[in-house]
């Protein structure tokens, strides 16, 4: 037993000593390696999704393109998912995090997300029509189906009194949806305004209360090198995209209902 | 108890160990729900499991073609595939093929929940396991023994239940063992499902505060711990099953 014990500890002693890991920089073995490593969702249409022959496509694809292309190096995407997605880019597997991810502070601690923004999302539900919801605190008590690794399950189960059942990928949580294992589906509204068009499948659905908790999305290099000449260049393409509207015709060209806040950025890049 | 949760709220302060499990309420009363989930779904596998095999080992043995051929099925069906296919299986497909009952929310649910199939897949898992570990271990009863019991009048049931079972527990206990061991390990695979159980938790609580290598070394030690209790109960009760010339 006591050996055990002391085995425990050493593992224990090692892994958290394991956290401190060389820097280097990313830009030079990118151009040296000839390609980038994006980590990108494919659970995420339009943002991140596989088209009917497999590829990831989309729109986040497509900004992920345009950076290789810039670079001049060759573009390999690695399908991430929100509970792993900043382990992922900390253990170097990834060079760029490019997942739909909201920029919070406690994020910002832990992978190097680079300003400017280039999106933003609020959180709301979809829930079935016959439920009539209207107001957050109607959750109270209700199971509320979610996606692990999201920074607002805690939040809304805190908050709202709700009871989160998450799983690791959207189709669990549409597939519990649908069998009613859950009273709403917890998410970005982003995600179901594109869900809502496709009436077929989402008719009985609705999207009923005040979206909330508004969050811009980052694009993340790993932490030491937010400030260094990496996070800089991506710095430099998020603003240029911003400047020359690339976003909002990449949105439009995916079918995302133009949001507000993205038209505002390209006007405020592009005045300056 | 508030000191040691200080202290552990000190821990992080001075040295960046952030065991949200013991100083924050809210991680704290998740973590240890979920450390109850995992030990009530293996009690209760195990028992259903144990059930399962003894059952199944006996229905093994029947004069009947199609009993054995349905036994042997099940063992094949269950054995041969992953236990993950097995949960999803159950979970997203045979659940909804299923009735559904009013929830006091005002919708439709499925009949079971995700801990009640969690607990079905598991036992039909390892029930699978224990029938062929049963088997063996009746297999390793002298026929001169049942013969014996034959002679003396006893029925096919009677000589399972007093003769073949006991015996053959003591020659298959250390399989046993392990087995359960397994069994405990694969609750694991219950947070695919949404069972809130300690890996399920852990997960939700390292997205929540970015602390993974703490919940991975927390999960190691309590798994290893878990499996230390399991392992010496087992022994406890084969040093006191032990039958002197028999086994080992």
């Amino acid at each position: 037993m006591k050996r055990i014990l002391i085995l425990a500890i050493a593992l224990l002693s090692l892994s958290l000593g394991g956290l401190a890991t060389a820097q280097q920089n990313t830009l030079d073995s990118i151009k040296e390696a000839g390609k980038i490593v994006v980590g990108v969702k494919t659970d995420y249409p339009p943002w991140g999704m596989r088209d009917s022959d497999g590829n990831i496509v989309g729109m986040e694809i497509d900004m992920a393109r345009d950076i290789a292309d810039r670079l001049g190096v060759e573009l390999e995407l690695i399908p991430v998912v929100a509970s792993n997605r900043m382990e992922f880019l900390e253990q170097g597997k990834i060079d760029l995090l490019l997942a739909t991810m909201s920029d919070t502070p406690e994020r910002r601690e832990v992978v190097g997300i680079v300003e400017p923004n280039y999106y933003a999302s609020g959180i709301n539900v979809l829930a079935p029509k016959q439920l009539g919801l209207s107001e957050w605190e109607e959750l109270r008590g209700k199971p509320v189906c979610g996606i692990q690794g999201a920074w607002y399950n805690k939040m809304v189960s805190e908050k709202f009194g709700a009871e989160p059942v998450t799983f690791t990928g959207v189709p669990e949580v549409e597939q519990a949806l649908m069998a009613g294992r859950c009273a709403a589906w917890l998410y970005d509204d982003s995600a179901f305004v594109t869900r809502l068009q496709d009436q077929e499948k989402w008719s009985d659905f609705e999207m009923p209360l005040k979206t909330t908790d508004f969050a811009p999305w980052g694009i993340a290099v790993p932490l030491a090198e937010r400030e260094g000449s990496y996070g800089q260049y991506i710095s430099e393409v998020i603003t240029d995209w911003h400047k020359a509207g690339t976003l909002v015709e990449l949105e439009s060209k995916w079918g995302i209902p133009p949001t507000d806040w993205l038209a505002e950025q390209h006007q405020q890049f592009a005045d300056q | 108890m508030d000191a040691v949760w200080e202290w552990f709220a000190w821990l992080n302060e001075a040295y960046g160990i952030k065991l949200t499990i013991f100083y924050d309420d809210y991680d704290r009363r998740r973590f240890f729900n979920g450390l109850w989930h995992t030990v009530a779904l293996s009690g209760i596998c195990i028992v259903l499991s144990l059930l399962i095999g003894v059952v199944g080992a006996w229905l093994q043995g029947s004069h009947l073609t199609w009993t054995r051929r349905l036994v042997q099925g099940y063992i094949q069906c269950f054995r041969n595939t992953p236990p993950l296919v097995q949960l999803y299986f159950f979970y997203f497909g045979v659940s909804a093929l299923l009735p559904t009952v009013e929830t006091d929310w005002g919708g439709q649910a499925p009949l079971l929940d995700s801990f009640q199939w969690a607990v079905v897949s598991l036992s039909f898992f390892a029930g699978a396991f224990n029938v062929e570990i049963f088997r063996a271990g009746m297999e390793a009863v002298p026929r001169a023994t049942v013969e014996a019991a034959e002679a003396l009048g006893y029925t096919r049931l009677q000589i399972y239940r007093h003769v073949v079972l006991p015996l053959a527990l003591r020659f298959c206990w250390p399989a046993l063992t392990s087995n359960m061991v397994n069994l405990l390990k694969t609750t694991t695979l219950a947070y695919a499902i949404a069972v809130p159980e300690l890996l399920y938790v852990s997960n939700q609580i390292w997205s929540d505060e970015f602390n993974v290598p703490e919940m991975m070394n927390v999960l190691l030690v309590v798994y290893l711990l878990l499996v230390g209790v399991l392992v010496w109960a087992m022994h406890r009760w084969e040093r006191a099953m032990r039958v002197p010339g028999f086994g080992h």
